[in-house]
């Protein structure tokens, strides 16, 4: 389409006041808010970490330094590659992804009961009763989190007390608690894309299947589903982003034992000093994210037009 | 090709809450017959038939297809394949794959399906099509879509909820013959849902008519155009001109009936109440526009009365007179166009006439709102 024409159809749609107002908004979200931190990060994460005077100097050059240190490791080091930052790199994107197929499971069945049942009253406590969670903030959910898995908590208590087990479970270690604090966080952005799409699918649809035959499992499987595509990848992206970019929650609930990617970059930009290997990390992780989105929609046939749907 | 099995609904009535949907229904139907069900908007017919397809039990009474209770049966289990007001294709399988639908639900190869579809496709007419989506065929294609995926689970029974409502005059005509040929050439049993009496009329072998849910009458076309059963029938199927009064004299299956303005008029009584209707009940008069005439005088007769021409319609094949008589409701006569010079004008007194047993006489009822 011409772009020309585009504009010219834009303006007679809203108004020359409206439609600058609208094109300046969008301009500056894009611009200021998204396009410009991030190339500034991207210019940063190519830089040499400096201290504040040199910076601007001769020794201010372009380099690839903190992308290297990401792979290889610090130079001399014992192993050829970084295996500490990969390792943990690799485990955030699995865990990012085990959490992301958790909620999925878990919102996929509730998206369906909301969107098919044309119910009044009670469906809409229950939709008033997942967004609740979304009133406390993050740390006071992380906390609460720790509070109800810790070894005194309220689920070992309650297992104690049944005689289901005979010593308390550590969920902090086997990162029970991570899983859970993280899945919670996100079930709302699961439930409602799928919630939307599955409610505006005819309820003729299923019905007519079922007359031919079908077993409930093959009315998801051939109708449900792939009309929920759309609503299922958006919800599968927002939820794997935030949890691989989540921080506050694998800090409070993480196990001893269990870095998330995050962490480490926070602790370059941090307590480390060293921003620009801080950005060289976070990018990574955001374009290794983009590409994995990227391919799994391309595995799964959903289209990036179709999400936004 | 499976042979239609008979359906019968035995004293079944359809509860929501309180309200009742569908109050003692019997209907018997046979099988490979053309069967509709007629009514307005509301009156209950979806709710029949989703309780023969299975989506809905009965509150009350059975239903029996082929002989067997169907109690306790699912929709996939029943033998019958229901057609969707909306058709409910399924919008991002292609065509080949939506008629075979119910093959891919018993595990039948991919070859199979294939060639069945292709078979389905040619009997629609729209050889070559199955590699399209739903949204890339027309209204009618969709609708020839809807019956050959129903046609392929080889349901004993076709279930059809006004599957034409959608579709233009001319196209909805053109289905209709074609409806009535594939359910001839497959000879299955179709239980048809319209609200459109020329529909039923036209393609049914038997029609019930239907009313706030109560079945008023169940009878050929013919039947219920030409004998109804209740002041609703008579309104409801075809126009009909009334006359409210009381019966004054009974002569065999005649009467006459003295009516509130017009004087007294002779007509047949209908069959359902011969009988039954007693001097001095109250009664209504049913006249048809096309039984109506001008009469070659003005002398008076018990199958005469005067009435003024208030406006024409001409419609080509016949046009339509709108007459003020003296009931206050507007009288409608429709003549043939046989091609001579018409006989009346606006604001002409006419003294009309018709054959009294072409005019029907039933106990005063309920009528058919417009
Ligand atoms: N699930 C239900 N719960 C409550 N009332 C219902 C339900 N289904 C139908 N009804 C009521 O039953 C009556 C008959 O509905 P039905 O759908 O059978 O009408 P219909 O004759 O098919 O009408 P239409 O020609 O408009 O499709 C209506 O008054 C409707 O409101
Ligand atoms: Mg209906």
């Amino acid at each position: 389409m011409n772009v020309g024409q585009l504009f010219k159809d834009f303006f007679a749609k809203n108004g020359i006041g409206l439609g600058t107002f609208l094109l300046v908004a969008v301009l500056f979200w894009v611009v200021i808010l998204i396009v410009l931190p991030q190339l500034s990060m991207l210019d940063f994460s190519f830089r040499h970490h400096l201290p504040p005077p040199e910076m601007g100097g001769p020794k201010d050059t372009y380099t690839i330094e903190h992308y290297k240190y990401l792979v290889l490791g610090a130079p001399g080091a014992d192993t050829s590659y970084n295996v500490v930052d990969l390792g943990v790199f690799g485990r955030t994107l699995l865990a990012a992804l085990f959490v992301t197929i958790l909620d999925l499971l878990l919102c996929y069945p509730l998206a369906y009961y909301l969107g098919q049942s044309r119910g009044g009253g009670a469906i809409r406590i229950l939709v008033l009763l997942l967004i609740i969670p979304y009133w406390i903030n993050e740390i006071l959910r992380a906390f609460a989190f720790r509070i109800i898995f810790g070894e005194s908590g309220l689920i070992n208590e309650m297992m104690l007390a049944m005689g289901l087990i005979s010593n308390p479970v550590d969920f902090i270690r086997a990162n029970v608690a991570l899983y859970a604090g993280l899945g919670y966080a996100y079930i709302l952005l699961m439930i409602f894309p799928i919630y939307n799409v599955i409610e505006s699918l005819d309820r003729n649809q299923i019905e007519a299947a079922r007359d031919m035959g079908a077993p409930w499992w093959r009315i998801h499987w051939r109708i449900v589903i792939p009309y929920a595509k759309p609503g299922i990848s958006s919800g599968c992206t927002m939820v794997f982003m935030l949890s691989a970019g989540a921080l506050a929650a694998p800090q409070i609930l993480g196990g001893p034992s269990s870095l998330w990617f995050t962490q480490i970059i926070y602790q370059w930009f941090n307590t480390g000093g060293n921003w620009p290997r801080g950005a060289a990390f976070a990018i990574v992780l955001l374009v290794t994210c983009i590409i994995i989105v990227l391919s799994m929609m391309r595995l799964f046939k959903v289209k990036i037009g179709d999400i936004g749907k | 090709m499976t042979k239609g099995v008979d359906v019968d609904l035995e004293n079944v009535w359809i509860r929501f809450g309180d309200f009742v949907a569908v109050r003692e229904a019997n209907v018997n139907i046979k099988g490979g017959e053309f069967f509709s069900f007629l009514g307005p908007s509301g009156c209950g017919k979806t709710t029949i038939l989703r309780s023969v397809s299975g989506f809905l039990e009965p509150s009350e009474g059975n239903v029996r297809i082929g002989g067997r209770d169907m109690a306790g049966i699912g929709p996939n289990k029943r033998p019958t394949a229901l057609i969707f007001q909306n058709l409910a294709l399924f919008p991002l399988m292609k065509i080949w794959e939506n008629i075979t639908f119910s093959m891919e639900v018993k595990g039948a190869s991919k070859a199979e399906r294939r060639k069945r579809a292709d078979e389905l496709l040619d009997m629609i007419a729209l050889p070559d099509q199955g590699e399209k989506l739903p949204s890339e065929l027309s209204g009618g294609q969709k609708q020839r879509v809807a019956i050959a995926r129903a046609l392929c689970a080889e349901p004993d029974v076709l279930l059809l909820d006004e599957p034409l409502s959608a579709l233009d005059l001319k196209l909805r005509q053109h289905m209709r013959t074609e409806l009535r040929e594939i359910q001839q050439r497959v000879g299955i049993t179709f239980i048809y849902i319209t609200h459109d009496q020329g529909e039923a009329l036209t393609m049914s072998d038997n029609v019930a008519v239907m009313r706030a849910g109560i079945i008023d009458q169940i009878g050929s076309g013919h039947t219920v155009y030409n004998d109804p059963a209740t002041p609703f029938v008579a309104s409801f199927v075809g126009e009909n001109n009334v006359f409210r009064g009381k019966v004054k004299s009974i002569d065999g299956d005649m009467a006459l009936v003295s009516t509130n303005r017009t004087g007294e008029l002779l007509a047949r009584i209908a069959t359902t109440v011969q009988g039954s209707l007693k001097v001095g009940d109250p009664a209504m008069m049913f006249v048809r526009p096309e039984a109506l005439n001008i009469a070659p005088d003005i002398s008076s007769a018990p199958n005469r009365f005067a009435a003024m021409v208030k406006h024409e319609e001409f419609e080509g094949q016949i046009y339509n007179v709108f007459l003020e008589g003296s009931e206050g409701k507007e009288i409608k006569m429709s003549l043939v166009n046989i091609g001579k010079e018409r006989q009346s004008a606006e604001g002409m007194n006419l003294t009309l006439e018709y054959v009294p047993e072409q005019a029907i006489v039933l106990p005063a009822g309920e009528l058919a709102s417009e």
